[in-house]
């Protein structure tokens, strides 16, 4: 039977080897010596099945040995608004304010791939996100910062395809070697079709395109991560928060199902996959989904696809707060929901983690707000020592079982969605769909009765001054960006253009090719996001959403 | 007594659709007959569809920060299409400091974030009752 001793010293020792923990000593205020992990002595079956040893099968207490006592989680704030300019502005100041990853927010014409200069962009440029249209924009956007330093999360998916090349295409200008740049996409296009909305294609061909993801960055950008599954728009979208953990697992499967389908080693494309949830309100129940998630995923892929590397069964994530809940009413009490959240995702053991600005539930956030964000981990990390032992929440009674319920109710929905055919099937029946609305009504009707309290909104309130300071997006920006648009169309070569129209055709056409290579070649000659996409409609047809009320 | 009858449109290329299909349920709950849209609905088409079901009122719903725009273009299209008569309200992340701008358009009423459902029901049947009257 596995000993703590064993563990120290099969599986901490090599990391303290490689990467060391913050200290040497952890302790308290009191100094009192706080200890890497903390057991039930003396260690039972039951504990290894359900629990076992950070770094070990089912990872329910962690993934790593030594967690945040060698690295906290990176900080990684979401960001992104206006044209290039004005977001490479602010993530030069995020770094500068010691944040340690990118993560790009687009304008929903980038994310739906359509032009700036489209008659669907009115009014929408650079309003949720950057606008990137061309190469020549995250040329800007990337300006003064060394892609093989930071590592960048795309929020991107109908189009994801488009912007990983474009990342690419930088690289290569740049001289940059392939196999050091890291960040990752979100490519989760399954929850764009049951709960946030940015789809393009119908779920085949979108699929396919994920495919062609998955095996091009395998070979050719091993350190990036392809997919991001995610939970959050799920449970933004008003589902509880097991249905988050089910939904999201359940996608999870189909993705790894396709890779295999597509030839992939399991074991090659698996330790690829990274999820992302959110951090409600309910401390202990959150805390308790990510245990939850991390325990049912290891179990899932272990039994599902029988991987031989260990890392295939590892759930890493992201975590952002819930935007959700916070209030546009009394909107410095936002600051506090935040930091619970927060806690709930680092108690869970979150890879990294985006803090929300308190004045979200108005506009976008300005530069005060985001820093205040961001410095609520930072005071966490630092300050409230809660990241000196791993799972410090494990053997509580309450956590414990509230995990076991989580684990149960998330895995009989699985049950349930297999029995429908898998993901796809249930999302064309409108299943997930349906229990979400089904969930964020009841919701609704609790806060309504005040069986839910949200404080300064149907409690506590107070009459308020108008807010001032918000962040504006200056209207004048999309016709900066279509001016820059039709000039970019008349420097380029507009022959080559032509060829990669054919190119992408072709290869849309014939599924045994692979699309990446031709985007890739098309966005280095400057074709844009909406002639990229525009080319791929013609062939692939548009999704029509399927109306559930 | 004729059921009061709703269009609730997501207009733009906004995704979040929470908030439209809480308040679509809700009214409907409270007896109106709701028709929703669903995603990505241009302006042309949500007045189409006003004109077409003969609503007594049009819901829009936007978070993206494109709600001047789209306010602007489809009261410009009632006008055209001499419907003028049928009121739109919007929900959604809308600044205060937009609302005046938005009622001189034409925008009878904004509710944001926050704003239970049973305000905007008793909003809608108060208008109806005095438009009538």
């Amino acid at each position: 039977m596995e000993t703590k001793q064993n563990w120290e010293k099969e599986s901490v020792e090599p990391v303290l080897k490689k990467v060391g923990e913050r200290r040497d000593r952890f302790s308290t205020t009191s100094d009192i010596e706080v200890e890497r992990l903390y057991t039930p002595s003396p260690i039972s079956e039951d504990y290894l099945e359900n629990l076992g040893f950070p770094g070990t099968f089912p990872f329910t207490r962690g993934i790593y040995p030594t967690g945040y006592r060698s690295r906290f989680w990176t900080m990684r704030q979401y960001a992104g608004f206006g044209d290039a300019e004005s977001s490479n502005k602010r993530y030069r100041y995020l770094l500068s304010q010691g944040q340690t990853g990118l993560s790009i927010a687009f304008d929903l014409p980038t994310q739906i791939g359509y032009d700036s200069d489209d008659s669907h962009s009115e009014g929408e440029v650079g309003k949720v996100g950057v606008a990137i249209d061309s190469l020549n924009d995250m040329e800007i956007l990337f300006d003064s910062i060394d892609l093989e330093k930071v590592s960048t999360s795309m929020t991107i998916n109908s189009t994801a395809a488009i912007l990983l090349a474009m990342y690419i295409a930088l690289a290569k200008k740049r001289g940059n070697d392939l196999s050091k740049i890291s960040g990752t996409i979100q490519n989760d296009i399954l929850k764009e079709y049951i709960a946030r909305g940015t789809y393009i294609y119908p779920p085949s061909p979108s699929m396919r395109i994920i495919r062609d993801i998955f095996s091009f960055c395998s070979e050719n950008v091993p350190k990036w991560n392809t997919i991001s599954v995610s939970g959050y728009h799920i449970r933004e979208a008003g589902s509880t928060a097991a249905q988050e953990v089910a939904f999201t697992l359940a996608d999870g499967i189909s993705y790894v199902e396709t890779a295999i389908k597509s030839g992939l080693d399991v074991d090659k494309f698996a330790p690829r996959i990274s999820f992302f949830f959110g951090a409600h309100n309910d401390l202990f129940e959150e805390a308790a989904k990510f245990r939850a998630a991390r325990r049912l995923w290891a179990r899932i892929t272990k039994t599902r696809f029988a991987p031989k590397n260990p890392r295939s069964m590892m759930l890493r994530f992201h975590t952002q707060t819930c935007g959700s809940t916070l209030t546009a009413q009394q909107p410095v009490n936002n600051i506090i929901r935040v930091t619970i959240q927060a806690l709930s995702a680092v108690l869970g053991g979150t890879q990294s983690l985006h803090t929300n600005s308190f004045d979200e539930a108005l506009a976008l956030p300005t530069e005060d707000s985001a820093r205040t964000a961001l410095r609520t981990q930072q005071v966490i990390a630092y300050e409230s020592k809660i990241a000196d032992t791993l799972d410090p929440l494990a053997g509580s009674y309450y956590v414990e079982s509230l995990t076991n319920r989580m684990e149960k109710k998330a895995s009989d929905y699985i049950d349930k969605i297999d029995n429908m055919g898998g993901m796809v099937k249930a999302i064309e029946n409108g299943f997930p769909q349906r229990e979400i609305q089904n969930a964020s009504y009841e919701y609704q009707k609790k806060i309504e009765s005040l069986d839910e309290v949200i404080v300064g909104v149907n409690k506590f309130k107070i009459d308020e001054k108008k807010p001032t300071g918000l962040l504006k997006i200056d209207e004048s920006l999309a016709k900066k960006q279509i001016e820059k648009l039709d000039n970019l169309r008349k420097i380029r070569d507009n022959r080559k253009i032509e060829h990669d129209i054919k190119m992408i055709k072709e290869a849309a056409k014939d599924e045994t090719k692979n699309l990446i290579p031709p985007i890739i070649e098309a966005v280095s000659d400057y074709m844009t996001i909406g002639e990229i996409s525009n080319t791929l409609r013609d062939i692939f047809g548009e999704y029509q959403e399927q109306v559930v009320i | 007594m004729r059921k009061l009858r709703i269009i609730v449109a997501k207009a733009g290329l906004d995704g979040h659709d929470r908030g439209a299909k809480v308040v679509s349920r809700a009214l409907r709950d409270a007896g109106f007959e709701v028709i929703y849209t669903g995603l990505r609905q241009s302006p042309e088409q949500i007045v189409s569809t006003a004109i077409d079901e003969g609503a007594d009122f049009i819901g829009i719903s936007i978070l993206s920060g494109a709600h001047m725009i789209v306010a602007e273009k489809i009261i410009r299209i009632l006008k055209k299409r001499n419907a003028a008569d049928i009121p739109v309200f919007m929900g959604g992340i809308i600044p205060d400091s937009d609302i005046p701008d938005l009622k001189k358009i034409g925008i009878k009423a904004v509710f944001g974030p926050g704003t239970p459902t049973s305000k905007t029901i008793t909003y809608l049947k108060n208008y109806h009752e005095n438009d009538n009257s």
